[in-house]
């Protein structure tokens, strides 16, 4: 065969083709592997909700559980601890819980939870994933109404989980899906048929 | 005429030659090292590329060995590393050497990095040495990071927490990301066994392959020197460079002094410090990973600092991610932003000689600077290092441009 016989187009379409089924191919056979990243059935399945009993808790008191390896805070509030709540307001970025993926909407309210007293809620800074540290001691000369402190990056948050203007983390922490299954136990990752 | 001479007693050459003819083993050996040419005047700058090959192999060999008896997994990880410095008969030594063995790569990549900045190196026709090494740096940064979480101290635990969760900080698709790189909800057993594989596996292939291709790239277009000229333009009738002397024996013999006094301070701090004060191995992960409590004080191993104190200096999550991975990748760019007409600090003028004493000095305070808690003066003064940071790199294009150079030689010189 000489160069006059060549079928430029004809060779162009096959390269093109030849790469095209290759790529596609390759990408298939990266899908496998990729998803092999992901989250696998057993962290699936130890994500599973975990039951909190709560009739022993005091008010004040906080109690700390894991939920799919992660931290939960599980607070029972005061009724002084409560009625500060609306205090603080004009120094928070959210304060009524605009960003809606921070909880579900039963806790989109005043008090970001179910029932008032109980405060079920991430203990993950929405900066970058530090513990909060738990500060209800008021202190009015630092005009501190009690909160959670984060000590890596020193964001600040209410006893609603709001976050205070002008330091780092973004968001409100975030509230986890929950439930009462009675008047003193908690189920902490599973929210269906909640009242 | 070695050739001829070789011929004439053919019997010793035998075996040299059985290899020659199916491996291009002598013409290898001589192309990278018996004549290869590099210029005669290297000072002391040019020692740091030879130790951060020692270090590598350092490394890998002291890697090998803790890999033997490390359990890569959340419930015995802790222990197997007691178990190492406790029980393994010299463990405490090979893992001394493998941690301090980390920071010193960082040390000596820090200032091979800086010796380019010094003389011009990442300049044309060295561009893509510069990129290939600014990808070692890169991957080299990720082995560390993965290597941090192996022991599951405190330190490793948040640590990881905190970086991992900078990736949650592009919109859209980060929280996807960082699930993947977790392959759970939370850091556990299964990332830490994924980062064993990157830390073990991985990512030293990449680096033993770049490294390769950095040298290779290297050894294409020839060695800078401290004068910043081409040793390549000046050659003598049989074509070796005038300024230039053989890698081996005469470099060779000059590194292996650097080797050998690199090793005396290594082994100094092995035996007598290698925590360095809470600098090399940090307190806080000499106790295992408690999921319920973040540490008081949280701050990377030092080498990251410099890019943390960056980080942190921004109050806003995104823009803080933007700032830090941009910090990290700015010298990318420094051969096209870099415009002077010399490539040596010698012959630049006073602007380049006054942004580089300003940026060393922003260096070392933005790294000391991520070490300290993030409050009122201290971050303060980690914006005004940001800015200055940010300055000598973005403004580079205009004050190399202005600033008047002196002439260059024609031949290398010696200074003092």
């Amino acid at each position: 065969m000489t160069e006059d016989d060549l079928d430029r187009n004809r060779r162009h379409f096959l390269t093109v083709a030849t790469l095209v089924t290759g790529a596609a191919g390759a990408g298939m056979a990266a899908i496998p592997f990729i998803a092999s990243l992901k989250p696998s059935a057993r962290a699936q399945a130890l994500g599973a909700p975990v039951e909190v009993p709560v009739s022993t808790l005091q008010p004040g008191e906080m109690i700390r559980v894991l939920w799919r390896g992660k931290l939960v805070f599980v607070l029972r509030r005061t009724s002084e601890m409560l009625e500060k709540l609306p205090m603080v307001e004009s120094e928070l970025r959210d304060p009524n819980s605009e960003v809606l993926e921070q909880q579900p909407e039963y806790a989109r309210n005043a008090t970001r939870s179910i029932r008032p007293q109980y405060l079920v809620i991430e203990g993950s800074c929405t900066h970058l994933g530090c513990a909060p540290l738990q500060d209800f001691e008021v202190r009015p000369a630092e005009g501190w109404e009690g909160g959670f402190f984060c000590p890596c990056h020193g964001s600040k948050f209410d006893l609603a989980g709001r976050v205070y203007k002008g330091v780092p983390a973004p968001t409100n922490l975030r509230v986890p899906p929950y439930r009462f299954v009675r008047d003193d136990l908690i189920l902490i990752g599973q929210d269906s048929g909640a009242a | 005429m070695a050739r001829i001479e070789a011929e004439v007693g053919k019997p010793q050459g035998g075996f040299v030659t059985w290899i020659d003819d199916r491996f291009p083993m002598t013409s290898t050996l001589k192309y990278h090292v018996t004549e290869y040419y590099a210029s005669k005047n290297f000072n002391i700058w040019y020692v740091f590329g030879v130790l951060a090959f020692v270090v590598l192999a350092i490394q890998l060999l002291t890697g090998i060995f803790l890999t033997m008896n490390y359990k890569p997994s959340a419930a015995d990880a802790f222990a197997s590393v007691e178990y190492i410095m406790r029980d393994v008969e010299w463990g405490w030594l090979i893992r001394y050497m493998h941690s301090t063995g980390a920071s010193f790569f960082f040390i000596v990549v820090y200032l091979h990095m800086y010796r380019a900045m010094l003389y011009g190196s990442y300049k044309k026709p060295r561009e893509l040495i510069w990129l290939i090494g600014m990808l070692i740096f890169l991957v080299l940064m990720a082995e560390a990071f993965a290597g941090y979480l192996l022991p599951w101290g405190q330190m490793s635990y948040w640590g990881a927490q905190v970086i991992i969760s900078l990736f949650g900080a592009i919109p859209w698709v980060g929280d996807a990301l960082v699930e993947i790189i977790r392959g759970d909800y939370s850091i556990s057993d299964i990332t830490l066994n994924r980062f064993f594989a990157l830390h073990v596996v991985l990512l030293p292939l990449a680096l033993i392959a770049l490294v390769f291709v950095h040298i290779v790239a290297l050894h294409e277009v020839g060695s800078n020197n401290p004068d910043g000229i081409e040793i390549k333009k000046n050659k003598d009738a049989s074509g070796k460079p005038l300024d230039g002397i053989a890698f081996h024996p005469y470099h060779t013999s000059k590194d292996l002094v650097a080797i050998i006094v690199f090793l005396m301070i290594f082994s100094a701090v092995v035996f007598f410090a290698p925590d360095m004060g809470g600098y090399f191995l940090e307190h806080a992960n000499f106790e295992p990973a408690n999921l319920t409590a973040t540490p008081e004080h949280i701050a990377p191993v030092w080498y990251f600092t410099p890019f943390y104190a960056i980080l942190r200096a921004v109050p806003d999550k995104l823009w803080g991610f933007i700032l830090f991975v941009t910090a990290v990748l700015l010298p990318v760019f420094l051969p096209w932003l870099d415009r002077s007409r010399v490539r040596s600090i010698r012959y630049r003028g006073w602007i380049y000689k006054s942004a580089l004493a300003v940026f060393t000095v922003t260096f070392f305070m933005l790294g000391w600077l991520g070490t300290m808690p993030a409050d009122g003066l201290y971050v303060l003064m980690a914006r005004i290092f940001s800015v200055l940071y940010f300055a000598f790199f973005l403004l580079m294009p205009y004050y190399t441009a202005i600033d008047k150079t002196k002439p260059v030689p024609e031949r290398v010189v010696y200074h003092g």
